[in-house]
């Protein structure tokens, strides 16, 4: 008697579900290039480049290649729910492949296909779009990936990351993911996504979390609570990189750029203390990067004889 | 002879840096063959987004062999160094030529193959390639010596004639083998030999268009095609054709259509909208509306071309919502209560907000009206400026800064301002450039003159004068622009005269300022008296009784202005800065300008150098008509008989009767002048000079009384003319001259030995300078 399976997974339909649209991305990046498929980062942050499996494993020379959906937290974009297009918490998926492969191009096009985008269908196009985030200290080289004229996807050569050379370059995919959902699914407002085959929209997932969230985002949120959150996040970065456990330093400058959006959507820093602001948030986000780096290096230096960060 | 063929293929060349690269792409290449002394009878360069290609047709088997020579031993080395030379060398003793006391060999190198020539010139140009911005990638880049290019190169095609060119570039495969259309071809192509006809074809059969300029003439003219087939007409648009040919290998422009409901918006935000965020062309109906379709260029021989045209409708529908909600959003609020918002935008940090900037702009706009410089409506002028910087806070301009003015214009118009006051708001940035219209509408040059004068005078005031290539806050632009509407609207007022009010009315906001901070209690900087030279003197203007205000425990608790018109307690602030640099930057700028105008610039400082011309209508005027006059044969004669006579009077050292005082025989020729004893003496000796010169006491020979009688029919008359501002008739007074002082240097002996004789024809040749002087500063005009 044979065993029969317990279970068999269904066929993805990832024209008309988002989650099989995820999972087809996780089943494709899962056989593509070894990488490991995470889960999200569990902090607030606004975009997956801050997930440490980005920012902080674009460092040294150890090669990595993971996949996982990010979700982020952009306040300002809220739009209480009614606009088809403007979300103030929305999916991103990253694909980061160190060191960046040669056909990394023909994977990221295949990985289209796999969910259902047809390049002689589509226009797809590489149009040029280089990247930069102060508050990192990192820069990159790329394009923003069109699909008949919409952006899909941000792709970048990753040069720089707190500050250091990358050696070697890492590329980044980011994909996001309702807008790409949107148009494969002929779909003009986000909230008539079918979140799954068996008709739950994404309207019922989160409207309502849009609703109240843009209501505390720009109307609520006790700004005297934010403001101290913001100053105790910097002091336990501090503290943290004093102990030399970067990585929590980091968490902690994660947190303080976060609160410094919430702040941003209340309105109450002005345009003279926002550049302020910033410079303490990229100064956190840097320090931890560095002394990360700098922690690292003799492992690395161990592993990859000849190698140094600078 | 053979040719070469050379592909760089690599992932997408951003479209800007297309062009750049095809131009570096030959600089190198060129400057490799220079090197070796050879060159390509004929050489082509391509560009695609993934890849570059050249294909230099001619070139010479080898290079020709050249002499070199060889640097020996020195002379008296042991001869066991020196046959060890000879030796490797296979050379004769005797073949050894000394110089400083070292041996020098002349050999022949031969001449090097050109597949060498070409090796080098390959790897040497991936290396030494020049991209705007490059990058490393791949497993190299493990090392930050590893290879840049503006994105990774992925290949390279090197073909001499029919064979693939040795050549390393680390990493990258170098053979025979080329790629075709991304999507519509598969495999790679096998190219047999480096011939263009060979190259374009077998990759137009795998959808690839090489030549950069045939994508950009089947966009162009398949685009206006599609627009035509619709009964529209295609706005055309030189740099999105090129942007779209440095987007795709396989052009093909599609026209579609999005809700006739967006054109509500205004049309210049449509056209920005689908220009910049999608790179799509707009057009017009037959009426010259713009219509609500759009051009895309895809990169593919679409399977439905509706699929690809209602996908790229959704986006620009979605960008023109963004739009239309910040048209809409923007109208709730009034431009007065956006522009509250621009004292929170600095200007410079020397010259306050944009909100001091507006402040100093509208009472010069008032006060250019109330001066009766421009024909408009005081109180309109100063509403205009005070509104004219308020878009710049707007969600619109935010998004599409080249909108600033216009949109101002709009929601003006929307809110049912004045038209000329919309007008004024919209135009007051022109002209921009030096293709761009000239405002003539009285508020609108007003407000552009005002805004324009401000920015020049305060950026001068604060020692920020544009410095050889160095304009960073586009000074000359700025002047160009006060120029161009002063002459162009005959505008009759003095430059100097503006520039003195634009700093007037920039002490005066200080003040205001400095009041209203110590009415508040704060404290900041005054802004421009900071820099000690513009005193707002607020002692001055209370002791004046242009404001009044009393002190309490250190504190301003209570102020007022007078019942004066703001802009003329701002007219009686007298700035204490030079005029002369901006004059001088200005001058500058008009010679350039005029240059091009076929205005020579001599001839302007000639006029110039008169002084006191400080209105740029007449000062032209009186140029044109000397350009006019010195180009006849009359005015160059004249011009020559100007300068002998002005180089007689230098090298005679003649001073005029007054200069003959130092004849008394004291040392010091002033000695005597302030004595008051001697005063009478002089004064009296002084007068019988006079009388002497204008009574000559000898009688003239017939070609000097010939000058004077010409000098004084025309000396009065030009002095008239020019008086009139009748500069032709100015110069047809002075072209009289021109025959007595030719006849006058032929016949008369200046240096006569009479002392009499020779102070009355030095001081009718005096005269004769003076009179021509009067017209314009002869001795600048060149030639």
């Amino acid at each position: 008697m044979s065993a029969a399976p317990l279970f068999t997974p269904p066929a993805r339909d990832p024209s008309r579900s988002f989650q099989d649209m995820i999972l087809t991305l996780h089943d494709f990046w899962s056989a593509h290039a070894g990488c490991v498929i995470l889960q999200p980062y569990d902090m607030r942050m606004g975009a997956g480049t801050f997930h440490t499996a980005t920012t902080l494993r674009a460092l040294g020379p150890e090669p990595w290649n993971a996949a996982f959906v990010q979700p982020c937290r952009r306040p300002t974009d809220g739009r209480y729910g009614e606009n088809p297009n403007r979300l103030q918490h929305y999916y991103q998926y990253q694909v980061i492949l160190k060191p960046s492969p040669s056909d990394i191009q023909e994977l990221y096009l295949k990985s289209l296909a796999a969910i259902g985008i047809d390049p002689l269908a589509h226009d797809i196009r590489f149009v040029e779009d280089d990247w930069e985030s102060p508050t990192l200290g990192a820069w990159g080289l790329g394009w923003e990936v069109w699909c008949d004229g919409m952006e899909v996807t941000q792709f970048t050569y990753f040069q720089q990351m707190g500050g250091f050379d990358c050696k070697p370059v890492a590329g980044e995919l980011t994909y996001g993911l309702e807008r790409l959902a949107m148009y494969i699914q002929g779909v003009d407002n986000v909230y008539d996504l079918a979140f799954n085959s068996a008709g739950v929209t994404y309207g019922e997932v989160f409207l309502e979390n849009e609703r109240q969230m843009s209501k505390w985002n720009f109307e609520v949120a006790n700004t005297d609570a934010l403001f101290d959150l913001f100053a105790k996040a910097e002091a336990e970065c501090r503290n943290a990189l004093a102990a030399g456990v970067p990585i929590a330093a980091y968490e902690q400058a994660v947190e303080a750029s976060h609160v410094f959006n919430l702040l941003q959507a209340r309105g109450v820093i002005s345009v003279q203390e926002r550049a302020s602001y910033m410079g303490r948030v990229r100064d956190l986000a840097r320090s931890s990067c560095e002394a990360y780096a700098e922690k690292m290096t003799p492992e690395w230096q161990a592993k990859y004889p000849g190698w140094s960060l600078v | 002879m053979a040719d070469f063929l050379l592909e760089l293929r690599c992932e997408e060349i951003p479209a800007r840096m297309q062009a750049g690269a095809r131009v570096e792409l030959e600089k190198l290449f060129r400057k490799q063959l220079d090197a070796d002394g050879i060159s390509a009878e004929d050489l082509t360069i391509w560009s695609t987004p993934r890849r570059l290609a050249l294909i230099a047709r001619g070139l010479p088997l080898e290079t020709e062999a050249t002499s070199v020579e060889v640097k020996g031993p020195r002379v008296g080395a042991p001869d066991q160094a020196i046959n060890g030379f000879l030796g490797r060398y296979l050379a004769k003793q005797e073949e050894l030529v000394e110089r400083n006391g070292i041996y020098f060999l002349e050999r022949l190198a031969a001449g090097r193959p050109i597949s060498r020539v070409l090796q080098e010139a390959v790897e040497t140009l991936v290396r030494d390639f020049s991209w705007p911005k490059s990058m490393r990638w791949g497993e190299a880049s493990v090392s930050t010596d590893s290879l840049r290019w503006v994105r990774p190169l992925s290949g390279i095609v090197a073909l001499l004639d029919g064979d693939v060119l040795e050549c390393d570039v680390p990493g990258v495969p170098v053979g025979r083998e080329t790629y075709g259309h991304r999507f519509h071809s598969s495999g790679p192509i096998v190219l047999h030999h480096a011939d263009k006809a060979h190259y374009l074809s077998l990759l137009a059969a795998e959808k690839v268009i090489v030549d950069h300029d045939s994508r950009a003439a089947i966009i162009r003219e398949g685009a206006a095609k599609v627009a035509a087939d619709a009964g529209l007409m295609l706005v055309a648009d030189e740099g999105l054709v090129i942007e779209n040919a440095g987007l795709t290998e396989w052009p093909v422009p599609l026209l579609g259509r999005f809700d006739e409901g967006f054109l509500d918006v205004p049309p210049e935000v449509i056209q920005l909208t689908a220009r910049v965020n999608q790179k799509y062309f707009v057009c017009e109906d037959a009426q010259g509306k713009l219509a609500n379709a759009f051009v895309c260029t895809a990169n593919i021989a679409p399977i439905d071309a509706a699929v690809v045209v209602d996908g790229n409708r959704k986006v620009l529908a979605a960008r023109l919502s963004d739009a239309r909600f910040f048209w809409e959003q923007d109208q709730k609020t009034p431009l007065a209560e956006h522009a509250k918002k621009l004292a929170r935008i600095t200007f410079h940090e020397k010259l306050g907000t944009v909100a001091d900037k507006v402040e100093r702009v509208a009472l010069m706009a008032r006060g250019l009206c109330e001066e009766g410089v421009v024909a408009g409506d005081p109180d309109l002028a100063e509403q205009a400026a005070r509104l004219a910087k308020a878009d710049l806070v707007t969600e619109m301009v935010g998004e599409f800064p080249e909108l600033q003015g216009l949109m101002g214009g709009y929601y003006a118009a929307k809110e049912g301002l004045p038209q000329e006051v919309a007008e004024a708001i919209r135009d007051h940035y022109k002209p921009v450039g030096q293709g761009d219209d000239v405002p003539t509408a009285p508020l609108s040059v007003a407000v552009s003159l005002a805004d324009k004068l401000d920015t020049i005078a305060c950026f001068f005031a604060i020692d920020e004068a544009p410095t050889g290539s160095k304009d960073p806050f586009a000074l000359r632009r700025a002047a160009l622009g006060v120029i161009r509407l002063i002459v162009e609207n005959d505008l009759r007022v003095s430059l100097k005269g503006l520039i003195t009010c634009a700093w007037s009315y920039a002490a005066f906001v200080d003040m205001v300022n400095e009041i209203r901070r110590l009415q508040s209690g704060t404290t900041g900087p005054l802004l421009l008296s900071h820099v000690g030279r513009l005193q707002p003197h607020l002692g001055f203007a209370a002791k004046s009784d242009l404001v009044s205000y009393r002190q309490v425990d250190g504190k301003v608790d209570n102020w007022s202005f007078s019942a004066m018109p703001w802009h003329q307690i701002a007219n009686s602030i007298a700035p204490t800065i030079d005029p002369a640099p901006v004059i001088g930057f200005f001058l500058d700028r008009l010679k350039v300008q005029q240059r091009e105008a076929g205005v020579r610039h001599d001839l302007i400082d000639a006029v110039f150098a008169l002084g006191g011309e400080h209105n740029l209508v007449r000062l032209l005027a009186r140029v044109h008509a000397l350009q006019a006059f010195v180009t006849t044969e009359d005015g160059a004669n004249l011009l020559a008989g100007y300068k002998r006579a002005a180089n007689i009077l230098k090298k005679e050292d003649w001073r005029g009767i007054e200069g003959e005082i130092s004849l008394t025989g004291e040392e010091d020729p002033l000695s005597g002048v302030d004595d008051p004893d001697l005063a009478p003496v002089i004064a009296a000796k002084m007068a019988e000079r006079h009388a002497a010169a204008e009574h000559l006491s000898y009688t003239p020979e017939p070609a000097e009384k010939a000058l004077i009688d010409a000098l004084d029919a025309a000396a009065p008359r030009a002095a008239e003319a020019v008086a009139a501002e009748r500069f032709s008739d100015a110069m047809a007074a002075l072209a009289t001259l021109r025959a007595p002082i030719d006849r006058f240097f032929e016949e008369v002996t200046v240096n006569a030995e009479e002392a009499n004789k020779r102070a009355a024809r030095l001081t009718l040749l005096a005269r004769f300078r003076d009179a021509v002087h009067r017209v314009a500063d002869f001795s600048r005009i060149e030639g």
